[in-house]
């Protein structure tokens, strides 16, 4: 079975034979125990630590179709190394280029995925509705009503900016409940980026660019191209077809665990660090984060219409053929909305 | 679109797995069972002799040919014995007569069921494999996919997830 390696530790990594060897060193340059990880094991690299690597390496992962995602000290996420196209199909490249360029097809797919995110958020929101249902606080409730509305106005819109806006609206609406659900403990204060201006939005932006990376990956695996995208205007940055469908899954892998771990106690305000500008998580906590995330994507649903159990990863891989098929003229996409 | 040993494979078990890897859309690397094949096919029979080979007829590969007894040996991991298993070994065989080899015989191996499968090719055959290519063509040419079939084969399939992934 092939899982994602996180590599948190500064050192070497190597091909040894047909292994991948990694050497911590630590900071006096001493080199630690060596690590040999089968290469049949891994599906993905994320490079948190200062990673040494020739390119007989890069060479090697490619060869094995092994994505490597770098993140910088302030944990952003800097780019990746994609191993070559293995999959690659003429037909579906023409007609998802296709749905692109045209604008009736384009826009369909973007409603798509927004009604998809919405309803996500919804999910979460109306779970937090009933635990806060003692307290003397009308946000929630307010808030998913606001979003329903806004919601409705979907299938109106005829071009993507328009479409846009409505769910920059549902985003800001969805974000201005998080005081009420961690509040106590964290404060929102508006959503900040580039950089976070405060720890839960540190969080929010650390907790996004996984499941970015993590749809990014999937993609690859099938036969999609990530650069052409519906929602996302197209190369605008990164490969936005990765961030298509990273806004279905965002609320409710991201956000649900933030919330799961800062109700826990797992993640506190003493895990973070005020930097110039910016906040940033402290290492341990974001080991703590990446563990929490990396045991959800394992976790298993019972798929309804599959009559089997999948993970929360391949529900992703399950987009993405809705996608293709959607493309392809097989059957309309309809995005995965959660219902637990 | 170039039939090969594949495709008529796929012919005779789904139009749409057929249509999908016709046009690039595989998902064969996901499969476990495809690999678990693979494997077979490697370690099944160790002591396969010399005189087998290997051998490309018009973009079809025949894993272990005997050329001295003329027999094309196909190995198979199912526990029940195919149609479309025959039907891909009497491509070969169509093949063979194409390129001028007359009188080869086919030979399936089932090493799971311990039982191997002859087959032949009849001169009243060839007209069977031609409209078979025939069938492959306009399949594959098609701008759109088929319809699944909803049969409980479809389970073992490496196309299930993709074909069956959709919301209620």
């Amino acid at each position: 079975m092939k899982q994602p390696k996180y590599l948190f530790n500064a050192g070497r990594m190597s091909r040894h034979d047909n292994t991948l060897k990694f050497t911590p060193v630590d900071e006096e340059g001493n080199e630690g125990q060596s690590r040999h990880l089968p290469i049949e094991q891994v599906s993905e690299l994320y490079v948190f630590g200062s990673l040494d690597a020739n390119s007989a390496l890069y060479n090697f992962l490619g060869q094995h179709g092994v994505s490597v995602h770098f993140f910088n000290y302030y944990e952003h996420y800097t780019g990746s190394f994609m191993a070559r196209e293995y999959l690659l199909a003429g037909k579906m490249q023409v007609e998802q280029t296709k749905a692109y360029l045209s604008a009736k097809k384009r826009i369909v797919v973007a409603q798509r995925l927004i009604e998809g995110a919405a309803a996500n958020i919804l999910r979460v929101l109306k779970y937090h509705t009933n635990r806060n249902a003692g307290r003397r606080d009308e946000s929630i409730p307010t808030a998913i009503a606001v979003i329903e509305q806004l919601l409705m106005s979907v299938p109106g819109t005829n071009d993507v900016p328009m479409l846009m806006g409505i769910e920059g609206n549902i985003r800001q609406t969805y974000y201005s409940t998080f005081d009420t659900i961690v509040g106590e403990t964290f404060c929102m204060d508006g959503r900040s980026k580039r950089p976070p201006q405060n720890e839960l939005n540190a969080l929010i932006s650390f907790g996004n660019m996984l499941c970015y990376t993590a749809c990014l990956s999937t993609i690859y695996h099938t036969q999609l191209n990530p650069t052409i995208s519906f929602l996302h205007e197209p190369g605008a940055r990164r490969y936005s077809l990765a961030l298509d469908i990273a806004e279905i899954f965002k609320p409710i892998l991201v956000d649900r665990l933030i919330f799961r771990m800062i109700n826990k106690r797992q993640l506190q305000p003493s895990d973070f660090r005020a930097e110039i500008g910016g906040c940033v998580m402290k290492e341990a906590a974001r080991k703590r984060f990446v563990q929490g995330f990396d045991e959800l994507m394992k976790e298993t649903i019972k798929h309804r219409s599959l009559g089997r159990s999948v993970s929360y990863r391949h529900l992703i891989k399950l987009e993405c053929y809705k996608l293709q098929k959607h493309l392809l003229g097989v059957e309309e996409y309809r995005p995965f909305k959660a219902w637990w | 679109m170039h039939a090969n040993a594949t495709l008529v494979n796929y012919l005779h078990l789904c139009h749409r797995k057929l249509w999908l890897h016709a046009n690039q859309i595989r998902m064969e690397h996901t499969s476990e069972a495809v690999a678990e094949g693979k494997q077979l096919h490697e370690h099944a029979y160790p002591q396969r002799a010399e005189r087998y080979r290997e051998i490309i007829l018009d973009g079809s590969k025949i894993d272990f040919y005997d050329p001295y007894d003329k027999v094309v040996h196909e190995i198979k991991k199912s526990d029940k014995l195919e149609h479309s298993h025959m039907a891909q070994v009497q491509f070969y065989l169509y093949l063979l007569r194409r390129n001028g080899i007359e009188g080869a015989t086919g030979l399936i191996e089932y090493p799971k069921l311990r039982q191997t499968q002859t087959v032949r090719l009849d001169d009243d055959d060839v007209p069977v494999v031609e409209a078979w290519v025939a069938d492959i063509e306009r399949i594959v040419s098609s701008d759109q996919c088929p319809e699944r079939i909803a049969k409980s084969k479809c389970r073992s399939c490496s196309y299930f997830d993709f074909c069956y992934a959709e919301e209620e």
